[in-house]
């Protein structure tokens, strides 16, 4: 962590994962890689636009890529559901992760969401059936999946695009349970708790990496810090970072053998909450 | 609850029994009961002053009763014990696992695994011990989830039934410890899983640990089933959340309990988002089959049978006609006609082997828990 993000709170954290400007998913896929051709529908029922999904290259090597985009703007945000996945922006990714299981393609996902969508045709459709199917799909692929935080991670909804074998964040993208507004109004009774709930749920990605729920963590230029982006961190700078790391982290797993990879998948999980 | 018209009629079990009053035990007993002993179990028998129900017990002061939320009729509790916690109008009283697994397994069948692990609070959050201190004074177990292995009707198996008693079944790091713990072992002793799911979702006390856990079980029950083994869910009232987006949705079949309320996000939190009411049956499990999501929806009264019925047949072997097979051509419940247990209509009495709710113990698990507040720690 840099000196000047030292002072900042979990809730302050999770103001930064929501705040208005943030970069989402849409401008990580095209900085990052080339070459991106977005890949449509799940063959069941629909389009989610809440998922962005398709094939681009990594350097010189051709991956899946999908993000839960929000967007950016009033018209784009409607447009995008507000980054809330239906069950069909779901069963798309799922789509997408099998046919680059086919093509031994490695997976990179980018998540940023409030939490899947709530409603009645996401419950009709089966919401919590499509994020079962995925978390359990995901964990028997048979091909590399790294999973990225760039922005909010909430609950299920994220986790259905993170079981994955490495879970990088952002500095201020935040992974949580429950937000901490339902939190405290659920246990608390009271809205104003949210800071304290913030803190409890562990919900930072310093916090993250020390319980090992993620294993990465990208510094990232923050709005109205100047220093940093003299320092040369700018949004730029983050997705060379990014796009380095991914290159060397998917060349030395592209080496292992399958099975092998799902049991360190397996085992990275295994370990939350194991008892002697 | 509502039972949205499922059960066309939904007449009480206890006026019904009162304009047919005809001596139970007078009826003869079929012939090939008592030729095939330890073929399918009969469901006990309710007895017929029970049945009577408004007369109090004559020796015994005033009774505890309960309100069914259905057809709010009161019914002692020693007549809901005797009729697996079912309400003559349909409705299905939430039970505690032992209840369940003595309704379920056979007798002195289940043994235990995992029940030392407890929960601690891990991350330090505040106010968590209390309340797993209040969970495990108001249940009496030590955490969410009872594991085990049982045999239903000779065919052994693993499973699992969580507690709505308990946080409201809510899955923490150690509930999820132990339904991978279950998974693994029966991997490794090439078990089928029978899992009775009932979770408010993730504890969010647990925070980031307990979501982990939904991606924990996933990848055990992911194992068990590339390794040809047969998973069953009972999805029984209410299951909800993470627990919905993981294991319990997860079966090879997925069984659920008439009018369980089924879901991944909330109904309220729903209503507040889209500010509009829900329609009637929203999320019960009769709205989920409509849609897809479950296979079959199973009476409590049934599902010992047809659960035995489909580990025999995932068993790998072949299925030899049991007194069971024969009498019924198919397991396709007509869910009015079934409203009533099936020995009510025959008007015969079938020996139990078992008896429903005997245990003293037991009917305090379902006493104490009915009580509790079970809104509580209830999560996602």
């Amino acid at each position: 962590m840099s000196k000047g993000a030292d002072f900042l709170s979990a809730y302050d954290r999770v103001r930064l994962a929501r705040a208005k400007g943030r970069p989402t998913a849409k401008s990580y896929i095209h900085q990052i890689f080339s070459g991106f051709i977005q890949l449509h529908g799940d063959r069941r029922f629909g389009d989610d636009p809440a998922v962005i999904g398709g094939v681009a290259v990594l350097k010189h090597m051709p991956v899946t890529v999908i993000g839960i985009e929000r967007g950016t703007d009033t018209k784009s945000k409607l447009a995008h559901h507000f980054g809330s996945p239906n069950p069909e922006g779901y069963r798309k990714a799922l789509r997408l992760m099998k046919q680059a299981e086919k093509f031994k393609r490695p997976v990179i996902c980018f998540v940023d969401t409030a939490g899947a969508y709530c409603g009645i045709g996401a419950e009709e459709r089966g919401q919590g059936q499509a994020i079962a199917e995925n978390i359990m799909e995901m964990m028997g692929l048979r091909t590399q999946i790294i999973s990225i935080f760039i922005g909010e991670g909430g609950s299920g909804g994220a986790l259905a695009l993170a079981a994955a074998d490495q879970v990088w964040m952002l500095e201020n993208a935040i992974y949580s349970v429950i937000s901490p507004e339902g939190c405290a109004s659920i246990l608390w009774k009271d809205a104003k708790q949210v800071e304290a709930a913030a803190e409890n749920l562990k919900l930072t990605a310093e916090d993250l990496l020390a319980l090992g729920v993620a294993d990465r963590i990208f510094q990232e230029p923050v709005p109205g810090e100047k220093g940093r982006r003299e320092e040369g961190l700018d949004f730029e700078y983050l997705c060379d970072s990014i796009r380095e790391a991914l290159w060397e982290s998917l060349s030395v797993s592209r080496k292992l053998d399958m099975q092998t990879l799902l049991e360190l998948r397996y085992e990275r999980f295994r370990r939350f909450g194991k008892r002697p | 609850m509502k039972l949205n018209g499922i059960f066309k009629k939904p007449k009480n079990e206890l006026e019904h029994q009162g304009r047919k009053p005809k001596a139970i035990g007078g009826v003869k007993k079929k012939p090939q009961e008592k030729e095939l002993p330890g073929r399918f179990q009969k469901t006990p028998e309710i007895s017929e002053e029970n049945r009577q129900g408004q007369e109090p017990q004559k020796e015994k002061p005033r009774e505890a009763v309960r309100v069914c939320p259905a057809c709010k009729k009161e019914i002692p509790l020693s007549v809901l014990s005797r009729s697996y916690y079912v309400c003559g109008c349909g409705h299905h009283f939430r039970v505690g696992p032992r209840t369940r697994i003595r309704m379920l397994a056979d007798r002195d069948s289940f043994q235990e695994l995992f029940s030392q692990l407890e929960s601690e609070n891990i991350l330090e959050f505040e106010g968590y011990e209390e309340k797993l201190e209040q969970a495990r004074a108001a249940s009496g177990e030590k955490e969410g989830v009872v594991c085990g292995t049982a045999e239903i009707n000779g065919k052994k198996c693993a499973l699992f039934v969580m507690n709505s008693f308990f946080m409201m079944g809510s899955m923490g790091t150690v509930v999820g410890e132990k339904i991978t713990r279950l998974f693994e072992y029966a991997l490794e002793h090439r078990l089928p899983v029978v899992g009775f799911t009932v979770s408010g979702g993730a504890r969010m006390q647990e925070g980031i640990l307990s979501l982990m856990q939904m991606a924990k079980t996933s990848g055990a029950v992911k194992r068990h089933s590339q390794a040809g083994l047969f998973y069953l869910t009972v999805l029984t009232d209410p299951t909800t959340g993470g627990v919905t987006a993981s294991f319990a949705m997860e079966g090879d079949i997925i069984m659920a309990e008439p009018g369980a309320t089924v879901g991944f996000a909330g109904a309220r939190v729903i209503e507040q988002t889209i500010r509009k009411k829900l329609p009637e049956g929203f999320q019960k499990a009769e709205f989920l089959l409509e849609h897809g999501f479950v296979d079959l929806i199973t009476p409590r009264a049934y599902q010992r049978r047809v659960i035995a019925l489909l580990l025999a047949m995932h068993s790998g072997q072949m299925v030899f006609a049991s007194d069971e097979v024969e009498q019924r051509r198919s397991y396709e419940i007509d869910l009015a006609r079934e409203a009533r247990p099936e020995r009510e209509r025959n008007g015969e009495k079938e020996p139990g082997n078992f008896s429903c709710g005997s245990d003293e113990n037991e009917d305090e698990e379902n006493r104490k828990g009915m009580d509790t507040n079970q809104e509580e720690g209830a999560v996602i």
